[in-house]
């Protein structure tokens, strides 16, 4: 087993929250949001998310806790075969959804992350900050009770920083916890909102 | 004046632009790759082969029942010329002996002109048989399910003509069962060779299919499908692709037995024909064959659809347990 990536942490992230998660590179960011994701388990301590140590959900009820996390990865993870509108669909479509059913909202998000004239694209010919947006919808689509984002500006400019930031802070609004981890201190500095600092494995937060 | 007033206000007014159209929703696991293409073409191969070989055997065993069953059909009766005996009255007396035993059904003097044809690949023509001592013969058919008491006959015929001398072919019967049974064993045993390459080639070519589609199934994972969805998407996928291709492997061979017959009933009584016949039987694998290359399909299609399955199910395991496995980074987004 490998060093400890993280330790003596103790936080929570209450409902309808909004808060950065930053640190330098290696610091842990992803791995926490990783725990956060249930797609890890602490070697040591615990995790709750929902009321549930993490360590001891079954595996069967993984998909319908991950149902009320949305969450946006660094490398995008979106389906080449699939085109935009179907890449942001995609969570609705594996809970049974019809396509009747969801249409117009997708096209409202989509039209609002920029990406309205985008829907019949597939991946591979979206730019990085194109690709970055459709990422972030198909975590918000669903309105999720908590918004995981990986550096969820790093490919998009200052203007498209601003406005997915908005849309952030929209969500939360509504309802939806936002933990969002970047190195873009111009991101935080536009929003009073608490900052979690990783640092050497270890956690300061700014509230 | 007013109009065209009107008319360049229109051409100011902005022009309200269409509503793009979505594409019809594309299947969730993407329906052709050079992977899935070449699945298609293993499982046609593996089909055509197995279903060749199920209808060579099922062939196999039927011309070596056949034999079995035509030559214990007859036994012979041999009667050695000697100069006390009236051979042609001995020859109806042993018949008419042989049909009073229950089991026999009819009885053939092989008459001397006959017996001249079994005799002339090695004495010439116009043999004349009542210069050599040339033994004679009576054929009996007998009801193979109800043979008769052969000792008993054996026993009566010497006791009447003590130059009789009864065949019943036990020992070539039993030479020829022992080879027909182990034709069809060796038979078998090449079927389930083949079987189990057939099974194991196609599990493989499917975990190797499926391989390409790992990011798939983990993306659907992480946006909350059930294993269950997953499976089923996949399950959908691969058994179009599995039905394709036993189809065409499965349709093939029996394209091959349809005609091998069809040659076969066109050139009856050709050498070619009857060294095919005396080798291979006919090439007719009758409806048995068939429904055997049907059910050869089906298991393929099963077999692809199940595979399909359990690896998708093994690979969402695999996610989940890097879950409680930290070590383990493979598959995880990477920081």
């Amino acid at each position: 087993m490998g060093p400890e990536i993280l330790r003596d942490l103790t936080f929570d992230i209450p409902h309808r929250s909004f808060q950065f998660l930053t640190g330098p590179s290696g610091a842990g960011k992803s791995t926490l949001l990783r725990l956060l994701f249930l797609s890890l388990q602490p070697t040591r301590g615990l995790v709750r998310t929902f009321d549930r140590d993490i360590a001891t959900i079954p595996r069967d009820e993984l998909p319908m806790l991950r149902r009320r996390i949305g969450i946006v990865f660094q490398d995008f993870r979106l389906l080449d075969h699939l085109t935009t509108f179907e890449n942001v669909a995609l969570p609705l479509r594996v809970r049974g959804k019809e396509e009747s059913s969801y249409r117009a909202d997708v096209l409202e998000l989509l039209k609002w992350v920029g990406l309205g004239e985008r829907i019949n694209v597939l991946p591979p010919v979206l730019s990085g900050g194109e690709k970055q947006r459709a990422a972030i919808a198909r975590a918000l689509i669903d309105q999720p009770e908590l918004l995981l984002a990986d550096e969820p500006t790093g490919n998009v400019d200052p203007p498209m920083a601003r406005r997915l930031l908005s849309l952030f802070l929209e969500l939360n609004r509504l309802g939806t916890a936002v933990v969002i981890a970047t190195h873009d201190l111009s991101l935080m500095d536009q929003v009073e909102a608490r900052r979690m600092i990783l640092s050497q494995g270890r956690l300061d937060i700014y509230e | 004046m007013n109009e065209t007033t009107e008319r360049n206000a229109q051409d100011r007014a902005p022009q309200k632009r269409p509503e793009m159209q979505v594409r019809p929703t594309a299947p969730i696991v993407p329906p052709a790759n050079v992977s899935g293409n070449a699945l298609m073409c293993v499982i046609a191969i593996m089909a055509f082969l197995a279903c060749l070989t199920y209808g060579a055997v099922s062939m196999v065993r039927a011309t070596a029942a056949s034999w079995q069953s035509q030559i214990s059909r007859e036994i012979t009766i041999q009667i050695k010329p000697d100069d006390k005996l009236d051979m042609e009255a001995a020859l109806r007396d042993a018949r008419d002996l042989a049909l009073t035993f229950s089991g026999t059904k009819d009885g053939q003097i092989v008459d001397r002109a006959a017996t001249a044809r079994l005799l002339e690949p090695w004495l010439g023509e116009g043999l004349d048989l009542d210069e050599l001592p040339v033994p004679r013969l009576v054929i009996i058919t007998i009801d193979e399910r109800n043979p008769p008491d052969f000792a008993a006959m054996r026993q009566a015929l010497t006791e009447t003509i003590p130059q009789a001398f009864l065949d019943d072919h036990r020992t070539w019967v039993n030479r020829l069962v022992a080879m027909a049974e182990t034709t069809a064993w060796i038979g078998t045993a090449v079927l389930v060779l083949v079987f189990t390459a057939m099974v194991l080639t196609v599990i493989f070519a499917t975990r190797g299919a499926l391989s390409g589609n790992r990011h798939i199934i983990e993306v659907l994972h992480f946006v909350g499908a059930e294993a269950g969805f997953v499976a089923s998407e996949f399950q959908k996928h691969f058994l179009k692709i599995s039905l394709k291709g036993s189809f065409a492997g499965g349709a093939l061979a029996a394209l091959v037995f349809a005609i091998a017959g069809y040659w076969q009933s066109r050139s009856l009584a050709t050498p070619e024909s009857d060294q095919a016949t005396a080798l291979f039987g006919t090439f007719s694998v009758g409806l048995s064959g068939y429904l055997g290359i049907a059910a050869t399909m089906l298991i393929i299609a099963l077999l692809t659809t199940l595979t399909a399955r359990f690896t998708v199910m093994r690979t969402i395991f695999e996610i989940d347990r890097i879950r409680s496995d930290p070590a383990r980074t493979d598959g995880v987004p990477s920081s």
